[in-house]
């Protein structure tokens, strides 16, 4: 067990000692998710929106008034023809258009509730979901407003329409996507590199011809990347909570445990590359070629699986990313329990079990 | 039992079958200073490869402290040391936690074997926080042997420890393996200097995967057939190409600051060889018999 | 009145306040076989970076074969001729690919070309090896083939950096009858080794300790200074002395 220890305590000489890796480790989540993050807070000030208004009475008028008045819109003008609406999406001078139905105010007065359509231009969806979210505030805040003599509360109901990617592919997908990225490069990339960095300086040769058990050398290399990891899904998980407002809606506990389980897929595929490769630039190439390339193409997070090719489709199916993004998505956004994600689970535990049994296959007590 | 045996150990790489060491057969003795001398490429590496448990021989057997190098690798593992050729310590880490590293990978502390590597490690001592790649090439040689050495090992292999260090370096690691001796540790040492033969206490003599000859080096150059001659006289090319046109020439070639050469005739004299280099035009001239070296040795094995 | 071929005045080279080469001075002649010799760390590779053009000097003066190493790198590099250990010629490639790679860096012409291969691969005895990979080929082999390219553009100075390490006492030989070679043909060999015989074999050695070249005689005249009989204790005389290592 202290040999154990020693190893690797001296694996964490290694990564601390060594200022590019650093970098890498924990610059580069932090960065990724600032960029991703920053488009999704930019643009919210001063909304070009465009209002419909078919009803053209007291309460259309006066949330007219309550929109104009806050700071994250800014009213274009007022049509009455829907192909215009159209036309102004397609310039792109205006995000969001809100039609008014004709008798708004009566049937609020008569029915205590009535509607309001939202129609966003949703080709940025991150941007379309929280120009949504605050017009439903303001409409929400206009209903309570409104003094209702009978102290039934009168509703407002928006019907929200969303231009051009109507699933909003994309919004809030980042974090889950930047977790699958890194844990993805840090893992399989700094594993397999730190491996096969002894093969090249000879130490594996030393350390073979030891008493220390050849497969120790290996786990005790993913335990320090394994540690390391979690303090990259601790720190993905405050930046997104603190600074960019994105909720965990789901069990902390429960991400992390799925997030453990994904960075032990990864590091049974950093192993596995190690095994096979001998030399660092090899090692690094098939991680970013072969790794990374495939998690940036398939698992969701950037291009919608549903619009690719069947065949491609089928592969996405064998990238462990994939699943690790919809098990995050499902606790984070949608909030999920453990019941409705298990189905994913197994077959990331499956993968991995495949993984460490083709490792454990071909990893080697010897040279060559 | 003798700590090393080899039996017609043969070892190929690649599809076509290279051979990188032809059915070789030697044994080391209990506490004994065993040199494997040859040039690169010649095998020597494959051969501590395979002696170390690293490499799975084609052909033959051999046994470290009576264990099978193939069945009982782990039992090697447990008790040899091993120095490979390239730089293998860890250039991140310090002195003192490279052979900490080691001492606890081998299950033993610094403490426990001190007495092994004190010799070593007070030349090393002051620099025991500076890391290990910023040390100069015989610096880096000397802890890799503390490494090698920190579990106390009854057979040790060292693999070329002393290629592309100066020429001081090398002859302060040498006197390192003799005090080493006194504490009854076998050591097998590979080298492509052959001045650094005479201080084994046997060699093997190897070229292109083949032994030449195994002996005490004492009984290799005793073993030379010839009469050599110690030939100086002006320079060295004009010297040499002189004496290739001598009949009676058998061999000659540099040997530093002399030219070294045997004749087919075992009763010349020095004399004779002065008198011809005279007629051919040179001054100056020195002619003495001289004990042949490995070297000399070597370059006889290797034209035959 | 020898041609001198390489001269330096108080050469230095400085790596932030570590003085690698500390004012080395001295001149080597056409078609000397020159050895340049020193302990790990005394600073031999940075001055022989200097003087093949690779690294500017902090301070000081150096001409080779008649440039300055400060304003004229480039004439230099066309000069002289550069071989070491570690890197000679492309293993991947064929021997005939290697000699027509570095030929034609050099600037040979076509039939210049052709008729130094057919040369070459005489001279060496290679001609059954021409169209195999360089990695097939015995050490000792690519050792003297790397040699060879070396000189391919008849520089006037080659620099080879221990072109011996490692390489069979028959090998290492046949090696120096090349520089022989060369030197009577008046090319001038600059040359490290850690083998001291081979010391021997050059005209005159420069001892480099720290940085500052300790001594600079021939071979003989050495041994008597030191009053010793043999060049590796000349050597370890001065270097042991040595207070920095690398």
């Amino acid at each position: 067990m202290k040999q154990f220890l020693t190893f690797v305590q001296k694996e964490f000489y290694h990564v601390l000692r060594d200022r590019k890796t650093l970098l890498i480790l924990f610059g580069m989540p932090m960065v990724q998710i600032l960029i991703f993050g920053f488009a999704l807070t930019n643009e919210v000030k001063n909304t070009k929106l465009m209002i419909v208004d078919h009803a053209k009475d007291l309460a259309s008028a006066q949330l007219t008034a309550q929109i104009e008045a806050s700071r994250y819109f800014e009213i274009e003008k007022s049509v009455s023809d829907h192909r215009q609406i159209e036309a102004s999406f397609k310039e792109g001078s205006v995000k969001v258009v809100l039609v008014f139905p004709l008798h708004f105010y009566e049937s609020l007065l008569h029915e205590n509730k009535s509607q309001v359509q939202i129609i966003a231009d949703a080709s940025d969806p991150n941007t379309a979901t929280t120009l949504i979210n605050y017009l439903n505030a303001i409409i929400q805040d206009y209903a309570t407003e409104l003094k209702n003599p009978l102290s039934i509360p009168y509703q407002i109901i928006p019907e929200t329409k969303m231009l051009y990617n109507p699933q909003l592919k994309g919004a809030h997908n980042f974090v889950p996507g930047v977790m699958a990225l890194v844990l993805m490069l840090v893992c399989v990339m700094m594993t397999a590199v730190s491996i096969v960095r002894e093969k090249e300086t000879g130490t594996m040769e030393v350390l073979l011809v030891s008493p220390f058990k050849p497969i120790l050398v290996i786990l005790s290399k993913a335990i320090p990347y394994l540690l390391l990891s979690l303090v990259n899904v601790i720190s993905i998980l405050l930046v997104s909570v603190f600074v960019l407002d994105l909720p965990v809606k789901g069990s902390i506990f429960l991400l992390f445990a799925e997030s453990t389980l994904f960075i032990i897929t990864c590091l049974t595929l950093g192993i596995f590359i190690s095994i096979k490769t001998s030399s660092q630039q090899v090692a690094m190439l098939i991680s970013l070629m072969g790794m990374l390339l495939p998690t940036i193409l398939f698992s969701g997070f950037m291009f919608p699986i549903e619009n690719m090719p069947i065949p491609l489709q089928i592969i996405s199916n064998i990238i462990p990313a994939k699943w690790f993004y919809i098990i995050v998505k499902a606790i984070m956004i949608k909030g999920l329990s453990f019941a409705g994600i298990w189905k994913e689970t197994l077959i990331l535990l499956g993968i991995t079990i495949f993984l460490l049994i083709v490792s454990l296959k071909s990893f080697k007590i010897r040279l060559a | 039992m003798q700590p090393v045996i080899v039996s017609q150990l043969k070892k190929t790489y690649g599809k076509e079958k290279s051979v990188a060491v032809n059915n070789i057969s030697f044994s080391v003795n209990r506490g004994e200073l065993f040199g494997l001398i040859g040039p690169d490429g010649a095998g020597k590496t494959s051969v501590f490869r395979m002696l170390t448990t690293l490499l799975i021989p084609d052909g033959g057997s051999a046994t470290v402290e009576g264990f099978d190098i193939v069945k009982d690798y782990s039992a090697i593992r447990n008790t040899v040391g091993y120095m490979p050729g390239k730089f293998s310590l860890y250039p991140d880490l310090t002195i003192q936690e490279n052979i900490h590293f080691f001492a606890t990978i081998f299950n033993t502390s610094i403490e426990e074997n001190y007495y092994l590597i004190k010799d070593i490690y007070v030349q090393l001592e002051r620099f025991k926080n500076r890391r290990a790649g910023k040390l100069s090439g015989g610096m880096k040689q000397k802890l890799a042997l503390c490494c090698a050495l920190i579990h106390k090992p009854t057979v040790l292999f060292l693999d070329e420890p002393t290629t592309g260090v100066d020429p001081v370096s090398r002859k302060e690691f040498w006197e390192m393996l003799r005090r080493l001796k006194e504490s009854n540790i076998t050591i097998v040492v590979s080298t492509p200097y052959m001045d650094e033969a005479s201080l084994c206490d046997r060699i093997a003599l190897i070229q292109n995967g083949s032994l030449l000859s195994i002996d005490a080096p004492q009984q290799i150059t005793a073993a030379y057939p010839d009469i050599l001659f110690a030939i100086r006289a002006g320079s060295m090319p004009l010297l040499l190409r002189s004496l290739g046109k001598y009949p009676k020439i058998k061999s000659a070639y540099a040997f530093g600051e002399y030219a070294h050469a045997s004749f087919n005739d075992a009763a010349i004299q020095s004399e004779e060889i002065h008198h011809y280099l005279k007629g051919e035009g040179f001054n100056d001239i020195a002619v003495k018999k001289t004990e042949p070296t490995i070297e000399d040795c070597f370059i006889h094995l290797l034209k035959n | 009145m020898k041609e001198v071929v390489i001269k330096t005045e108080a050469l230095t080279k400085r790596f932030g306040d570590f003085v690698a080469a500390n004012a080395i001075s001295f001149e080597v002649y056409k078609g000397e076989i020159f050895g340049f010799l020193g302990a790990n760390g005394a600073g031999k590779t940075t001055a022989m970076r200097m003087l093949c053009g690779l690294s500017i000097p902090t301070s000081g003066k150096a001409s080779i074969a008649g440039f300055d190493v400060f304003r004229q790198p480039e004439l230099i590099k066309k000069n002289i001729g550069y071989m070491s250990q570690r890197f000679s010629l492309y293993e991947d490639l064929t021997v005939g690919e290697n000699i027509t790679f570095f030929g034609g860096i050099y600037g040979l012409s076509d039939k210049q070309l052709r008729q130094k291969k057919d040369d070459l691969v005489t001279n060496l005895g290679l001609q059954n090896e021409v169209n195999k990979l360089v990695a097939s080929l015995p050490l000792g082999w690519k050792q003297k083939l790397a040699f060879s390219v070396a000189v391919l553009h008849d520089p006037k100075i080659v620099f080879l950096d221990e072109p011996t390490g490692g390489v069979d006492p028959l090998t290492r030989r046949q090696f120096w009858d090349l520089i022989y070679e060369a030197a009577e043909r008046g090319v001038t060999i600059f040359v490290t080794t850690h083998y001291m015989d081979e010391a021997e074999y050059c005209h005159r050695i420069s001892i480099m300790v720290d940085g500052k070249i300790e001594a600079l005689d021939t071979p003989s005249n050495l041994k008597k200074i030191y009053n010793t009989g043999s060049m590796n204790d000349v050597f370890y005389q001065l270097a042991r002395k040595a207070k920095r290592s690398d």
